[in-house]
């Protein structure tokens, strides 16, 4: 028998898989979760142009104005002007249009950024945690500790040790965030570091921090993105619910939490203050999340049994 | 004459969304199947063999599969216009069937006795009692010790050879005019399986109930069939008595599949004395130690005491059954396990308990080729990219890393030009190929092959084994060959090393052992192997001094 009546096996044209991405792109929930952030988005970033005034100025004169009212203001040379409030003024007289606006901003930015860090962070104590068994252990009792103590209430602790603002708000909804994706990072890590081709790599003496980045990393990928959006919209609204509390970023700056605090106490009689805020944080909400049930339908149908 | 239980006159099953290189997924397809008579239907994957069964139960997975044209009848009744509450009346009472995994096959949380019971409790208006009875009946009739008890039992705790028997019990408790048994002894131990096989043979002859046996095994059909249907990528190949097919088939596609059944004669082989490469002395490891606030595990002894030795250009293997320890043994050697005690020498030095960082110049010597092709290369990276990862890592330039992998490629029969696809784009048969191109990379001294044929089909095994026994004499590689597969270990090995529970129990040149057997459990595993007389002539199927290797 020679090399020449060995069955020369032809390698096949594959087809081209299509791309996780593309698929997204044509599930409706994806559009149009999509389309609403994004124009929530434009919202936020168009606001001066949009007939917006200052969001934090005050006029004692126009308070608590329904929604439509025209007030006599003076700008700031003197003059008075004729100003229309949409969506009328708050108890310190302020204009509860340009403030929802101008909150869409932070809570948007506030929502993204908690996505990104708490992703970012649990990635990584999650892919050390799944591959290193020593470590594992430690760690993910650390991570039960901080998952058994409420979220709101250990925001609330870590806001309260640092000065009131926007960056020890996003801290304070990270850290809570950080467990839940870690054990998903964790279980991803654990099935993969079973896979042979991980050992085929541990045999050809691949270093360790490679095999994670190379070889297990990429399969967390999905699941982050689907987590990432979820995390965003609940980020979303923890931060609206410390600033209602008050424990959130300063209530002079808008957001849509400090605008709805601000209307509580008069709730009855002007219902506007809290009304078109919630609106907006509840489309925002449900659109975010529209957009991470969609993402995880195309990209990675296991995770809807994982979650 | 009598007529046939179950006749399938020209079934055509089309594939619904059929992007795929075959519109149909069975085609034309007739056979009969008498009272009393065993049909095999034989064939590699993607045959269709499966999709016939799965035809007449009625079991085709919806909107993926509909049968387009064709007849199948059960005693003379036409079963393809039949509704789906009309079918399920059929299934189970008239026509059942046995699948091939016994560990999922049965529900988990419900008592196999019940599970029986509820065929029972659909098909006839037996009362509580009756069905008991009826049960234990049936249970006893496959040879389930201790009927009461195992009719309590839950799934899990039964053996899987156990669980298949329920599984028989379950589909013969109606007395059912046809059985259909989808590969059922694929997923069990060589011993289990004689039993397996023996236990269905003597419950059709003793009911005459006909039975549609698929299996991609020569060694079973000749062991427990009275027909054979070839079937090739949806269609019949040929079909005849077991004489005619096995001992004079007609066909090409028969007689390849048939030549590539590894001979369970070993050939003659000399001894090697070339230095030795690997070495293992008194081998263990033990599994469940106490972790941090994890409460004491029970400790099970994987390995115990495994020494053996492997020469240059030398082929170990090591046979027996699932949980005897011999992936174990590969895994230590591989340190991709520690090791519990015990040394592991290679070319004389002892890596049994080098730290990861004194280990790393070893690493290279040692590579191994996994089970399953499908799993071994990473699916998000070229081939290319998985073959130089490893000369890279020892620091070989890119450029090198790629030249040396376009020879291996053509050197494991391979385009050159395939390094940069990716890995979904080839056959198993080709991934294996790829996976030993990777191993090949390293310049490895030692060789280890875990099972590295059993996901394969019986054609592209042989092909495979050539390569493999080729690449050892190209690199006089030592080779340590983990198998369950008796045939196969016959055609490749040197030297055997039976494991059993952890234990070696038996070493020895591979003539040797197969033709006498020393201990016990290798004349019970030898013995059980199906197909005894069959495919033995001398030089069938064996690893034929081809070299791929000579072509580069």
């Amino acid at each position: 028998m020679t090399a020449d009546s060995l069955p020369q096996p032809t390698v096949p044209r594959a087809r081209k898989p299509q791309s996780g991405m593309m698929r997204a792109f044509r599930n409706p929930s994806v559009v149009i979760g999509g389309i609403v952030v994004l124009l929530m988005i434009a919202l936020g970033a168009a606001a001066p142009w949009l007939g917006t005034m200052s969001p934090t100025e005050i006029n004692p004169s126009g308070r608590n104005k329904p929604p439509g009212t025209i007030v006599t203001r003076r700008d700031d040379d003197g003059n008075k002007v004729q100003v229309m409030h949409r969506l009328g003024t708050d108890l310190l007289g302020r204009d509860v249009y340009s403030r929802v606006l101008y909150g869409a901003r932070i809570s948007l930015f506030v929502g993204v950024t908690v996505a990104v860090f708490s992703i970012f962070g649990g990635l990584i104590i999650g892919l050390f945690s799944g591959y290193i068994r020593w470590l594992d252990p430690i760690v993910m009792r650390v991570m039960d500790g901080l998952m058994a103590i409420p979220a709101i209430l250990l925001a609330i602790s870590l806001v309260s040790l640092f000065r009131a603002g926007i960056g020890a708000v996003i801290l304070a909804i990270t850290i809570p965030e950080i467990p839940r994706v870690v054990r998903l990072v964790r279980s991803v890590v654990l099935s993969v570091r079973e896979e042979p081709y991980v050992e085929a790599a541990i045999t050809v003496g691949t270093p360790t921090l490679k095999i994670l980045w190379r070889h297990i990393m990429p399969n967390t990928i999905a699941p982050m993105i689907v987590q990432g959006t979820f995390i965003c919209a609940s980020a979303i609204l923890v931060e609206a619910i410390l600033s209602f509390l008050g424990v959130g970023v300063p209530p002079d700056v808008p957001t849509w939490g400090n605008v709805m605090a601000a209307g509580r106490d008069v709730f009855y009689l002007f219902p506007h203050n809290i009304f078109y805020p919630g609106v907006m944080l509840a489309v925002t909400v449900l659109a975010v999340n529209m957009l991470g049930d969609g993402l995880r339908d195309t990209l990675d149908p296991k995770l809807a049994k994982r979650l | 004459m009598a007529s046939p239980v179950l006749e399938i006159r020209d079934l055509t099953v089309a594939i619904a969304d059929s992007g795929g290189d075959r519109t149909n997924a069975i085609e034309q397809v007739s056979l009969q199947v008498m009272p009393g008579e065993i049909v095999c239907v034989v064939g590699e994957s993607g045959s269709g063999k499966s999709v016939t069964s799965q035809a007449v139960m009625a079991l085709l997975p919806k909107g993926q599969l509909m049968i387009a044209s064709g007849s199948i009848k059960l005693e003379g009744d036409e079963l393809t216009t039949k509704s789906p509450s009309e079918m399920r009346a059929v299934r189970g009472k008239r026509v059942a069937m046995v699948f091939q995994e016994p560990m999922t096959a049965l529900n988990p949380v419900e008592r196999c006795g019940d599970q029986i019971a509820e065929v029972l409790e659909i098909h006839t208006d037996l009362d509580a009692k009756g069905r008991r009875a009826r049960v234990l009946e049936v249970m006893r009739s496959v040879h389930l010790p201790d009927p009461e008890q195992m009719a309590d039992a839950y799934p899990h705790q039964l053996s899987g050879g156990q669980r298949q028997r329920v599984m028989i019990a379950m589909a013969l408790v109606l007395d059912p005019a046809v059985l259909i048994a989808d590969e059922p002894t694929t997923a069990l131990d060589v011993t289990t399986q004689a039993q397996i096989l023996k236990l269905i043979r003597e419950m059709q002859q003793r009911r005459n109930t006909g039975v549609l046996f698929i299996t991609h095994d020569f060694g079973v059909v000749s062991e427990i069939a009275d027909r054979v249907v070839v079937m090739q990528k949806g269609r019949i190949v040929e079909q005849g008595s077991k004489a005619a097919i096995l001992s004079a088939p007609r066909e090409a596609y028969t007689k390849m599949l048939i030549g590539a059944v590894p001979s369970l004669v070993p050939p003659v082989r000399t001894a090697i004395t070339a230095p030795v490469t690997l070495e293992t002395v008194a081998l263990n490891k033990t599994y469940g130690k106490r972790g941090f606030l994890q409460p004491a595990a029970r400790v099970v002894k994987a390995v115990t005491d495994v020494s053996f030795e492997i020469r240059r250009g030398e082929t170990l293997g090591i046979v027996g059954e699932s949980g005897s320890g011999k992936s174990t043994v590969a895994r230590c050697i591989a340190r991709l396990v520690d090791p519990t005690s015990g040394r592991i020498d290679i070319d004389g030095v002892d890596i049994a308990r080098m730290s990861e960082r004194s280990l790393r110049p070893y690493r290279r010597r040692v590579q191994i080729v996994f089970q399953d092709p499908y799993r071994s290369l990473n699916p998000r990276r070229t081939v290319g990219q998985s073959i130089i990862e490893g000369p890279v890592n020892f620091g070989l330039p890119h450029a090198d890393a790629i030249a040396r992998a376009r020879d291996l490629m053509g050197l494991v029969g391979l385009s050159p030009d395939a390094l940069d696809r990716f890995p979904h784009q080839f056959s198993g048969g080709q991934r294996q190929r790829i996976a030993i191109a990777r191993a090949l990379a390293m310049e490895p001294t030692l060789l280890i092959g875990d099972e590295p044929v059993s996901a394969l089909d019986v054609s592209v095994q042989a092909q495979v084994l050539q390569l493999l026994d080729a690449v050892r004499k190209k690199f006089d590689l030592a080779v340590l060959f983990i198998t369950h597969d008796l045939r196969v270990a016959a055609q490749i090995c040197d030297r055997i090393a039976v494991m059993q529970r952890g234990v070696v129990v038996e070493t020895g040149p591979t003539a040797a052992v197969f033709s006498q057997p020393q201990h016990e459990y290798t004349r019970a595993l030898f013995s059980a192997a199906p197909g005894q007389g069959f495919g033995n002539r001398i030089g069938a199927g064996q690893v034929a001094d081809a070299l791929p290797v000579a072509a580069v």
